[in-house]
């Protein structure tokens, strides 16, 4: 491994546990453990999985005028979001493209972000150009980034803090766990119930082991960390979104609160908002959608996606064979008039037309707590 | 010796020269990680050393298979088909991909032997 590759404070923690190390993002993180992918998937669907997501960019956002400040780089309503709460959110460009997707929380004093770990020195850098004169950007190095995600997660977090149980899906609280404040949101990125604690870099390693400590959970690595998304029907920035693509072509137009849209009070006033609210009343003219194989193929990102006389219908942008769905599920960006459910269209693998049906997302059932 | 290896972490047996078996080895199915999907030659086809006879596909890439001598597939591994994991849980046995017939039994003995290749993974 490049000795170039930063370090997340559970390096060494990853080294003993027999990981796997790959590059990620200027990272040393872990692909996969011992386990394997596969088994590290079904454990966390199954009971609870610990990742290391240090690698995500944490920032804060201080000042009185952060929110609205926010608001004028993304389409999502901030203003109002109640203190606890967290939202999803994407930044925009000029084109209505997609500049990173991210969460957001209202916190007593500020807004906290979390951000892609490849785009956190851009999204920085956006911050800072366009509204480092409204509000402090001050992101936070210093911390580490845990996910534990499955319906056991909760057992094993409560017998660290009995109060983690009273956190309510997609809010955000104070607790102590192993002895060391941290930030808990009830959220991730896998589809099932689960939690991201942000938590100091030097207490990470304590945290960590006391969570492996319980029955319920094992680690897991970014390689299932990616199959779980994509059977969950969430996007992989830099893959299923990008700067070319928007949010209401990438499915992602729920995110977009009624009081940011036509109408609403605080309608526009985000870059490429002309371009978006477009889309949002006359459509786009692709469309991202989930495909499930015919055969049990893998068709992965890249594939052409081909009609039934092989004209081009668009190209796929994630791919797997889904461990918990046993089936080839994939994500590709389709003409609109081919997006429709059930379609049937075929991927070209190596020189062959794989049958597929166009299928809602999730492809396995979301199992949030509400 | 009557297995070979190749460069590309694939073993050949020829205990049976009429029918050959070809697999991928321990440190193949380990690099690759849990396999998921493999796709084996129609029985019957004819390549040369080298062809891309398969393809074997774990959860994060896709690998290709290639024959280790000329020669024509007689068999493959149907129950390898049906439970991939075999080509993990089992590469040098039950994990088999085909077997073959060999067309020159000279390209067999050019092929590296055990402690050849196991000399080769200690320089990876």
């Amino acid at each position: 491994m490049s000795t170039d590759l930063l370090q997340t404070p559970l390096h060494a923690l990853h080294a003993e546990l027999g990981a796997r190390m790959v590059p990620f993002a200027g990272y040393a993180m872990p692909v996969q453990y011992p386990a394997g992918i596969l088994a590290e998937h079904r454990w966390c669907r199954d009971s609870a999985a610990l990742f290391d997501v240090s690698h995500m960019g944490q920032l804060q956002l201080r000042g009185e005028d952060a929110a609205a400040a926010l608001e004028s780089l993304l389409p999502q309503a901030i203003i109002d979001l109640d203190l606890g709460k967290q939202r999803y959110a994407f930044f925009t460009n000029p084109q209505g493209g997609l500049l990173d997707d991210l969460m957001v929380t209202c916190r007593a004093d500020h807004l906290f972000l979390v951000v892609n770990a490849g785009r956190k020195a851009e999204d920085t850098r956006h911050l800072i150009t366009h509204i480092g004169h409204r509000c402090n950007v001050v992101p936070l190095p210093g911390q580490a980034l845990l996910a534990l995600q499955g319906p056991k997660a909760v057992l094993a977090l409560v017998r660290l803090n009995p109060s983690i149980a009273t956190l309510a899906f997609m809010t955000g609280g104070d607790f102590e766990l192993a002895g060391t404040d941290c930030f808990v949101t009830r959220s991730g990125y896998t589809g099932e119930d689960g939690f991201e604690i942000s938590v100091p870099g030097a207490q990470a390693e304590r945290l960590a082991r006391a969570l492996l400590a319980q029955a319920e959970v094992r680690p897991a690595g970014l390689g299932a960390r990616d199959t779980l998304r994509l059977e969950a029907g969430l996007c992989l920035y830099g893959h299923d979104i990008d700067e070319r693509t928007t949010p209401v072509e990438a499915g992602l137009a729920w995110a977009i609160q009624k009081v940011r849209r036509p109408g609403g009070a605080r309608a526009g006033h985000y870059p490429g908002a002309n371009v978006i609210e477009g889309q949002l009343s006359l459509g786009s003219a692709v469309k991202r959608v989930g495909l499930t194989g015919l055969e049990r193929v893998p068709v992965r990102e890249g594939c052409a996606i081909v009609d039934s006389r092989g004209h081009s219908l668009g190209r796929v942008t994630s791919g797997t064979l889904g461990p918990t769905v046993h089936e080839p599920v994939a994500m590709a960006y389709l003409a609109a008039n081919h997006a429709g459910l059930q379609h049937e269209v075929y991927a070209e693998v190596r020189g062959k037309r794989l049958p597929m049906r166009v299928t809602p997302m999730p492809f396995t059932p979301h199992r949030y707590h509400r | 010796m009557t297995t070979k290896f190749t460069a590309d972490h694939e073993w050949i047996n020829i205990d049976n020269q009429e029918a050959a078996v070809v697999g991928i080895t321990l440190h193949a199915q380990d690099a690759l990680g849990d396999v998921v999907f493999v796709e084996l030659p129609e029985v019957g086809s004819h390549f040369a050393q080298g062809e891309v006879a398969g393809v074997v596909e774990s959860v994060k890439a896709a690998a290709d298979i290639f024959m280790p001598v000329s020669g024509e597939v007689v068999e493959v591994n149907e129950a390898l088909r049906a439970d991939p994991a075999l080509a993990n849980t089992d590469p040098m046995g039950e994990g088999w991909f085909f077997k073959l017939k060999a067309s020159d039994r000279a390209q067999f003995d050019a092929l590296m032997d055990s402690p050849g290749y196991h000399d080769l993974l200690k320089t990876l």
